[in-house]
């Protein structure tokens, strides 16, 4: 079988994975190298196809296309990779890069659109909200079908004559794919955190230490800054609330905005601390309300606008939804978490008898 | 997925569990234009459209995330959604904040992974999955 002749610029590809692809995946969802893990886009062979096998289509982000050349494993495919800037499917169709355009283009400066003998396309479904079917099907006389979601379920598919269930077709949200954003979450919102929390603490130092030249006894920057630091950071736990907890959760947290759940774990997450500490700890409960209001107000709005921010991450939130939410819950949050940091500055101002 | 936690009803598979706000979706169909092609029940992620005697049916309205999939994909334009990214963030970055200038260039819609181009190693939001990071 003469297979490349037609399509002069073709690459082999491989459909095991090496302990390198192992490795770049471990980097990626710790977001290391994540936007510039890339595939040259263009057609590649997997196997010895010919004229008659059908032409995948992906993204040129790596992961893309690692993981439909492994689902593939052991098969003979046309592989189109196209060019979405590094970005995977779902997200390039969002942006339209992924998309009828780029994929006639991509058909055209491959050779591809003359294919004789079997001219089908399968497309990844999550591919759809960038490319029309239609448009693409009068545009170069190839069939369009939308394949599944997950590449783990294409062999099943292509030996069920292309046909896809209902589950195959529909995302999910288990608790391990909520668990794989984790690294990722964290590490873009960590430093977000402390610097929004040194800023409270260095406003609140400084505020602390020039009042107390109006009163008796004058403090040190030293000393100002220490009892800053020890008001606002022990706040660091709404960050672990918001950023890890919340994804863990988020199926079993009542309500269905967001930032009601988030809300709601931020009050659970402070009924356990006050349960804890005065059960094991022994600290009488009205000394520990009454330190524990200002706090309430600040990581109960910091968690809410944490687990807002996670609509963003999730499959099924809408962007109507989102506008929707937020309206409300914004000013809310801001007004808040407001409340809480001068409450704070002010306990701050009174505290050792500053003033 | 674990499909041993759907049979027995569980939440943390169900889709239903993961319906987000009901009655907001922008999404339209028109049963006079339908032809029942059935292209958007191949395309929808969230089983929205169903079949009923032959015929193509909104069945699950509130389930829709607006990813605009199936409105592109009809070939009879009898669906029509206003598409758009459900990401708190992106929709920050693009509408309330007053945008500067290097960072025009990267948020010109309301998708969050929009901004990710060539110009910048970092997106200026996306942990996720459901976004960019699958």
């Amino acid at each position: 079988m003469n297979t490349q002749s037609s399509f002069p610029t073709i690459s082999a590809l491989s459909d095991t994975w090496t302990l390198k692809d192992y490795w770049g995946v471990f980097k990626v969802r710790w977001g290391v190298g994540r936007f510039s893990y890339r595939v040259a886009p263009g057609l590649y062979a997997l196997g010895t196809p010919g004229e008659e096998t059908p032409v995948f289509v992906t993204a040129n982000y790596k992961l893309s296309v690692d993981h439909l050349r492994r689902a593939l494993r052991g098969r003979d495919a046309w592989i189109l990779v196209l060019d979405t800037k590094g970005i995977n499917v779902w997200c390039a169709a969002g942006k339209g890069t992924f998309g009828t355009e780029e994929l006639i283009h991509r058909l055209q400066t491959t050779g591809l659109r003359d294919k004789k003998g079997k001219k089908l396309l399968i497309l990844p479904q999550l591919g759809a909200p960038g490319v029309s079917a239609p448009a693409v099907e009068k545009a170069t006389g190839f069939r369009v079908i939308y394949g599944t979601i997950r590449a783990k379920d294409i062999p099943e598919f292509l030996d069920s004559g292309l046909q896809a269930t209902e589950q195959m077709r529909t995302v999910t949200f288990s608790l391990l794919e909520r668990l794989i954003l984790i690294p990722v979450e964290l590490k873009g919102l960590i430093v977000p955190i402390m610097l929004l929390l040194s800023i409270l603490s260095l406003a609140g130092a400084f505020l602390a230490w020039g009042i107390s030249f109006l009163g008796s006894s004058p403090i040190s920057l030293k000393e100002s800054l220490s009892l800053s630091v020890e008001t606002f950071f022990p706040l660091i736990p709404a960050g672990f609330l918001g950023v890890i907890l919340f994804p863990i959760l988020l199926p079993l947290l009542p309500g269905k905005a967001f930032s009601v759940k988030g809300a709601v774990l931020a009050s659970l997450g402070l009924i356990a601390y006050l349960t804890v500490s005065h059960t094991f700890l022994l600290v009488p409960i009205h000394s520990l309300l009454f330190k524990v209001v200002p706090y309430i107000f600040l990581l109960v709005s910091m968690v809410s606008f944490l687990a807002l921010n996670f609509t963003g991450s999730t499959p099924f939130t809408s962007l109507s939804g989102v506008l929707q939410e937020m309206r409300i819950a914004l000013p809310v949050q801001l007004v808040g978490f407001l409340v809480g940091t001068v409450w704070l500055w002010i306990d701050l101002v009174t505290k050792r008898g500053i003033l | 997925m674990d499909r041993s936690c759907y049979k027995k009803g569980y939440p943390m598979s169900t889709n239903r569990t993961f319906q987000y706000l009901k009655g907001v979706t922008t999404l339209r169909f028109s049963r006079e234009l339908c032809i029942s092609c059935r292209r958007c029940i191949e395309v929808c992620p969230h089983a929205v459209f169903g079949i009923r005697n032959g015929i193509v049916i909104l069945q699950d309205r509130d389930a829709c995330m607006e990813c605009g999939a199936c409105a592109k994909n009809c070939p009879t334009s009898a669906i029509q959604v206003r598409a758009g990214v459900g990401c708190a963030y992106a929709v920050l970055a693009s509408k309330w904040f007053r945008t500067p200038g290097w960072f025009k260039k990267r948020s010109q819609t309301d998708s969050c992974c929009v901004s990710a181009d060539e110009l910048s190693n970092k997106s200026p939001c996306c942990g996720g999955g459901g976004c960019c990071g699958s």
